[in-house]
This record gives structure tokens, C-alpha cells and sequence, in this order.
């Protein structure tokens, strides 16, 4: 069947199973745009490129689906590039579609040329430039495998414009869907070494303090029941990392929630005290370890990774097992059991009875404001978590509220939880919510975010009235760049330098109306709730709602910059 | 820096396409490792092309990009080269001044390595040479002050043959 680059493109999308491609057209991506019109794949307008990358990058956490974007050359694609680095830290399956200049115009400095493939490279699994027409079906079936397969992650393509555009001869070609795909160099290793599964038990069954240490690779792998069921034949206690939280149910007796710099003190203290870390999926990131010599200092280490480079990148293992978390935790289990599993394990009673101590002690903790005072975060924050559903999802932005999101929701389920952890990209909110919404309509889904995050995405919200896409966002207003408010309280001597942002400027309430939202502004303690109450109810556009809330209100425990987990501050009163 | 300290030959074998060649540097280049030399040329199979990289780092880095390098989809696959277990060879051609008196013995050594003179006129001589990237030292120091110019390809390397 002869058919033009264009419609191959949109017919591939469709045989890959998109559902929904976020976008904003231009003029090297025109053609392709033409073409959408017939598909039954829906497209979503977004208002800039940023907000189409994140709104994918949500659909992916979400769904477990690839997102999609597809955003003209040049400029649009420079937009681009952020959500690309943040899927690529957060290991996100999404695939990224760019216009690019003809092939004639190639590095003439065209209008609207940048050196799309050069420049994403290094925040890319893998980027294209399609040379030829008919490489087309090929490219998009390999750019789906490998952005879903392996370590997931975001892969682009970039399409000259003379090669869609089905009135340019260049476009032409042959319709082929290819039965599989065959790339050489790319086959991710899947099953755990059976050798290195049985020296794992046996570092097991030998170890008096060990951790499971869950990180966003469990829920890559869709391995949360493997895991659970893993902890529970050992009776062993998880910490879920920032990328893991709802990989194991808040409210199970062996989950102890999240470690690392804004960690619960039981959490990290019980990595620190560990004769035996689990990796599973996790990459033992700068933000878990605290000073790297001094963390987790008598613990081995069995660290089970997809990815064989993280495998002794930052702490060299004792056993280190390349594979798919949820087969080598299956294997793992069988490993154990054939050893003696759970009879055989010793008794580590004190372990437990140590960590419960832990948690009694050492709760999370804040003071509830005076009448009259602005709002503490944290009592918003158990308001929404304790008036929304159980599977309600939640997507944050970056810095103290999602710091207080991560730590006092109570996550009881799997993919329930989105956020920049690794590139840590602020105004990740609105459009990750919106894409997550898109891809679970089923699902109510709030965004936590800060005033600074929201005013970098917030025209997206115009996207999702548009669209009736009735996300709700809850903005956390402290004025402030609050995280960077914090380290300057605390490591500048009180120097706040350029984080004043103001409560009033913009007004939120008008400006979420003006685009089409319900607006809310919530001052006082007893309006939380109503007003929570109402945003519940609303299901035909989105709402925000303003909550004033107080600006030395800082983030605790918290590992100083630099400093051992081991000299965890765990409140303004600075008591260990 | 000199190779012969802790140098690494890296030889990877990857897909003869446009772009390649900078996914590979571009992993070095991030991490502030200075690439030693460089070669890359297809191989038997015109689909596929060998780069053989030297590169002075230690072995733990050297680990991890060596792991980075194995995650790019282009790359099929890589040897490190123990210097003492690969044949290595490089080839450069020098220019160099000679006298009347000086000429002779500059022709003499280049037969001595079995190099080959390409190009004379007035008072100046270029040769080429092969050999192991020692020999090749070896030959510029012996020249010294009468070297006017060279370039080298940088080493191409593989492993040696084991019975």
C-alpha cells in the first residue's frame, strides 16, 4: 500500500496503542497534524511544550503506558528537552515526537533549526533523526521497545518535514508494520543469575538487621506484590523511596515509609543501623545516602537493578544481581524457600522491637497553628489525604510540599503517587496531574504543588478546561520559594535572598477562574475541609484552591546537606 | 599525561551510522575523561564499525562508562584490551629537516623501522611509519629537534590470538 511519511506515522501510533498524544503543532510538524484529524487517537492541546512532555510523563506513571508527545522542531522542541531529562532520571517510558526543518535545510540554520537528536542525547534511552520515508514504521516500532522495555525511559524521534508531507515526493513509501524488532545491541537481561539469586538468600538468612530498600524500579518492574510478598514470607521491614512511595501500603506494619534527607528518622536510621541492605530497583541516589562514606557503614549490600551500570555505580555490592525486579524477587523468593524459608530465618526479634522503639520515639510531628495564624502544610495535607479516596492519585511539583506530600500521605496503593524525584523539576504538577488524569478518568486526581512550582505551569490549566479535564490542584502558598527559604533559615543565617514571591501576586483564585477553574482561597483551619469538600464535587473542570500557609513552617527530619544519616535533625527544636 | 602509565584500550564495536561516534565521546566527554586517541573505521562487515578508544582513567570509572557505553542501542559490543594481552598498532608520518650530512642517517633509520619516504623536497623529508605506538615514540624521540611536523591515527588494537 502506498502511503506518505505523515499517515505512517499516525497509523504506527495507532499499532502501538496510543490512546492520546499531548501536542501543540508548528510548522515543521504541520503535516503530520493533518492526518490526526481522521485517527481515532485523541489529541490534547497544550498551551506550551513543557506541559505536553510532563502531561506524558503522567500518563506514563499513571498508566504504565508509554506517553507520547509530539511538539513541532526548534523552539518547541528546546521546550521539550526538560521532560525528556526528568523521565530520563526517573526512568519514565515515554516517546517524544519532533518536527524537524526538510532534509535539505539540515544545518543550514533554518528557521526553526536546532540539532534536535544532538542536543537531546544525553537525556534521551535513544533519539533519531528519520533520514528516509520509509524508516518510519520501523523507527516508531523500536522506539516503543526500547522506551518500554529494559531500564524504561524517554526515547525521540525526529522527523524532517519533507518526509511527512505527502505532497513532497521524499515522503513516499510502501506501508510495512515489522513483525518484531531486531536491534543488535539492545537485549536487557531479565532473569537474576540463579548463582547470585542463591548467594543472595544466603546473605539473607545470615542477616540480623536487614532493610528491604524499594525504589521506583519495583514499581517499573510491577513488582509491588512480588515485594510485598517477598517482606512478608521474611518479615522483613521496606523502606519505600521518594520514586516508591505506595509500593508497599503505608499502613502495612513492615512498610516504614521513606528514607533519605527528608526521610522519617526510622527510615533512615534503620538503613543506617542495617547489617544488610535489599536494593530492589533503587540507585542509592545522593538524596538516600546522605554523606555516601558514612551511610548504612556495617550493612552488605544485595542490589538487584534492570539497569547493569547502576550495579556499583555509587556503592559497590556484595551481591549484585542484573534483572527485572519482579522475576529476580519471584526467584529470589523460591531461592528461599528451598533453603528453609520462613523457619529458617533467625530470630530478630530485637531488630523489630529496635525499630518500633524507632517509631514510637521518633514520629513526624508538627505544631497546629493558633487561631488566626496562617495554615500549617501539614494539617492541609492530612485534611486532603483523609477526605480523598484511597487510589486518589497524587502529583506533586518539587521542594517543601512535596517533601510533606511524600511524608504525610498515606499511600496504600501502587502508582498512586507522581513526582520529579531525580532532575527534581519544579512546576511538574499541574501537567503530570493532567496527564494522569487522561490516562485514569476513573481516578480522582489532586496536585499538591507550591506557589513558585505553579506559576511555572500553570497555563496548563487552560489545557485541561478546554479539554474538561477535572483535575484539582491544591497550592500549598507560603510566598516563598519555601525549600530554598529553608537552606538560606537554616545555612545562610537567615539571608533570604530573591525567594520572596508574595501571597497576593498573582491572585490565584482569579487567575485559576480566568482560566476557566473553580477558585478557592482557604485562610483559616475550619475551611480546609469544606473547601476540600467542594473541590471533590466539582468533576467538570478543574479546581484550585489557594491554601495560605505559613512560611517558617520548614521540613523535618531533615539530613543536612553533606552531613551522615546518622546526624538526622528531626525537628526546628533540633533534638535527635 | 602518558599512555604508558595506566592507560585502557577500549575497542567497541558499533552500528556504521551517522551520530554514532558522538554518542560514544559525548559519554566520555560528559564525565571530563580526556580521550587519548581515537580510530574508527568500518570493519569487515561495512555495517559495523570498530572504534578503538585510549583513555587514561582509573578502572572504577572506567567500569561504569564502560557499563554507559553498553546501554547506547548503537553499540554491540565492547572489549577492554589489557595492553599486554592485544596487538596494537598506529601509523604517522613525519616531516622532518635533513642536511646533507644529517639525510643519510634519517633514511637508514627509517628503513630500520620499517618506515617508507613519501614526499622530499629542499631540505625537507616526510616519512610514514607503522608500528606499535613504543616504536613510533621511539622513532620521533631518536629524530628530536629535527621534527617539523606529525600526526599519528591514534592506536588500532585487537586481542591477541590464544592458542
Amino acid at each position: 500500500m502506498k502511503t506518505n511519511g505523515g499517515a505512517a506515522l499516525i497509523k504506527a501510533l495507532e499499532l502501538e496503542g496510543v490512546d492520546v498524544i499531548f501536542g501543540l503543532p508548528g510548522g515543521a510538524i504541520l503535516p503530520v497534524y493533518d492526518p490526526i484529524i481522521d485517527s481515532p487517537i485523541r489529541h490534547i492541546l497544550v498551551r506550551h511544550e513543557q506541559g505536553a512532555g510532563h502531561m506524558a510523563e503522567g500518563y506514563a506513571h499513571a498508566t504504565g503506558r508509554p506517553g507520547v508527545a509530539m511538539v513541532t522542531s526548534g523552539p518547541a522542541a528546546t521546550n521539550i528537552i526538560t521532560p525528556l531529562a526528568d523521565a530520563y532520571m526517573d526512568s519514565v517510558p515515554m516517546v517524544v515526537i519532533t518536527g524537524q526543518v526538510g532534509t535539505a535545510g539540515i544545518g543550514t540554520d533554518a528557521f526553526q533549526e536546532v540539532d534536535t537528536v544532538g542536543i537531546t542525547r544525553s537525556v534521551t534511552k535513544h533519539n533519531e533523526l528519520v533520514t528516509n520515508a520509509a524508516d518510519i514504521p520501523r523507527i516508531v516500532r523500536e522506539a516503543f521497545h526500547i522506551a518500554t522495555t529494559g531500564r524504561p525511559g524517554p526515547v525521540l524521534i525526529d522527523i524532517p518535514k519533507d518526509l511527512v508531507d505527502p505532497t513532497n515526493p521524499n515522503s513516499a513509501l510502501d506501508w510495512y508494520w515489522p513483525d518484531s524488532v531486531d536491534l543488535a545491541g539492545y537485549n536487557p537481561r531479565l532473569d537474576g543469575d540463579p548463582a547470585l539469586i542463591e548467594d543472595a538468600a544466603r546473605l539473607i538468612n545470615a542477616s540480623q538487621r536487614p532493610v528491604l530498600y524499594a525504589g521506583g524500579g519495583i514499581l517499573k518492574a510491577r513488582a509491588a506484590e512480588s515485594l510485598l510478598a517477598l517482606a512478608e514470607l521474611l518479615d522483613i521491614p521496606v523502606v519505600t523511596t521518594l520514586m516508591a512511595r505506595g509500593a508497599v501500603p503505608d499502613d502495612h506494619p513492615l512498610c516504614l515509609g521513606m528514607p533519605g534527607m527528608h526521610g522519617n528518622y526510622t527510615a533512615v536510621t534503620a538503613m543506617q543501623e542495617s547489617d544488610l541492605l535489599i536494593a530492589l530497583g533503587s540507585r542509592f541516589d545522593d538524596r538516600v545516602t546522605g554523606k555516601l562514606d558514612a551511610f548504612a557503614e556495617h550493612a552488605k549490600i544485595i542490589h538487584v537493578d534492570i539497569d547493569p551500570a547502576e550495579l556499583g555505580k555509587v556503592r559497590r555490592p556484595d551481591v549484585g544481581i542484573t534483572g527485572d525486579c519482579r522475576l529476580v524477587i519471584d526467584e529470589l523468593i523460591n531461592a528461599l524457600k528451598q533453603l528453609g524459608a520462613p523457619e529458617n530465618q533467625p530470630d530478630r526479634s530485637s531488630w523489630k522491637s529496635t525499630i518500633s522503639g524507632w517509631q514510637e520515639k521518633f514520629p513526624l510531628s508538627y505544631v497546629q497553628s493558633e487561631p488566626g495564624d496562617l495554615l500549617k502544610p501539614q494539617f492541609v495535607l492530612e485534611q486532603l489525604r483523609d477526605n480523598t479516596p484511597d487510589d486518589c492519585i497524587v502529583a506533586s511539583g518539587v521542594g517543601q510540599h512535596q517533601m510533606w506530600t511524600a511524608q504525610y500521605w498515606k499511600f496504600q496503593h501502587p502508582y498512586t503517587w507522581i513526582n520529579s524525584g531525580g532532575l527534581g523539576t519544579m512546576g511538574f504538577a499541574v501537567p503530570a496531574a493532567i496527564g494522569a488524569k487522561v490516562g485514569r478518568p476513573d481516578r480522582m486526581v489532586w496536585a499538591v504543588d507550591g506557589d513558585g512550582c505553579f506559576q511555572m505551569t500553570a497555563q496548563e490549566l487552560v489545557t485541561a478546561a478546554a479539554e474538561r479535564i477535572p483535575v484539582k490542584i491544591a497550592i500549598l502558598n507560603n510566598a516563598y520559594l519555601g525549600m530554598v527559604r529553608q537552606w538560606q533559615e537554616m545555612f545562610y543565617e537567615e539571608r533570604y535572598s530573591e525567594v520572596y514571591l508574595s501571597p497576593d501576586l498573582p491572585d490565584y483564585k482569579m487567575w485559576a477562574e480566568a482560566m476557566g477553574c473553580v477558585g478557592m482561597r482557604v485562610e483559616s483551619p475550619e475551611d480546609v475541609l469544606p473547601a476540600i469538600q467542594r473541590a471533590n464535587e466539582v468533576d467538570d473542570r478543574p479546581v484550585v484552591i489557594d491554601f495560605r500557609t505559613d512560611a517558617s513552617e520548614k521540613v523535618f527530619p531533615m539530613v543536612p546537606a553533606g552531613k551522615s544519616n546518622s546526624d538526622i535533625v528531626v525537628g526546628p527544636e533540633g533534638l535527635r | 599525561m602518558s599512555p604508558a602509565t595506566r592507560h585502557h584500550i577500549l575497542s567497541v564495536l558499533v552500528e556504521n551510522k551517522p551520530g554514532v561516534l558522538a554518542r560514544v565521546s559525548g559519554l566520555f566527554a560528559r564525565r571530563g575523561f580526556n580521550i587519548f586517541s581515537l580510530a574508527v573505521a568500518p570493519t569487515d562487515d561495512a555495517t559495523r564499525s570498530r572504534i578503538t578508544i585510549v583513555v587514561d582513567v582509573e578502572s572504577a570509572p572506567l567500569e561504569q562508562i564502560t557499563k554507559q557505553l553498553d546501554k547506547l542501542i548503537n553499540v554491540l559490543q565492547i572489549d577492554e584490551l589489557a595492553p599486554s594481552d592485544a596487538v596494537e598498532r598506529e601509523l604517522m608520518i613525519v616531516t622532518v629537516t635533513v642536511t646533507p650530512e644529517s639525510k643519510p642517517a634519517v633514511l637508514s633509520l627509517t628503513d630500520e623501522y620499517s618506515g617508507a619516504v613519501l614526499d622530499e623536497a629542499g631540505d625537507r623529508i616526510t616519512v610514514s611509519l607503522g608500528g606499535t605506538p613504543e616504536a613510533l615514540d621511539a622513532f620521533t624521540s631518536q629524530m628530536g629537534t629535527a621534527v617539523v611536523a606529525y600526526q599519528r591515527t591514534g592506536r588500532i588494537a585487537l586481542p591477541r590470538i590464544t592458542s
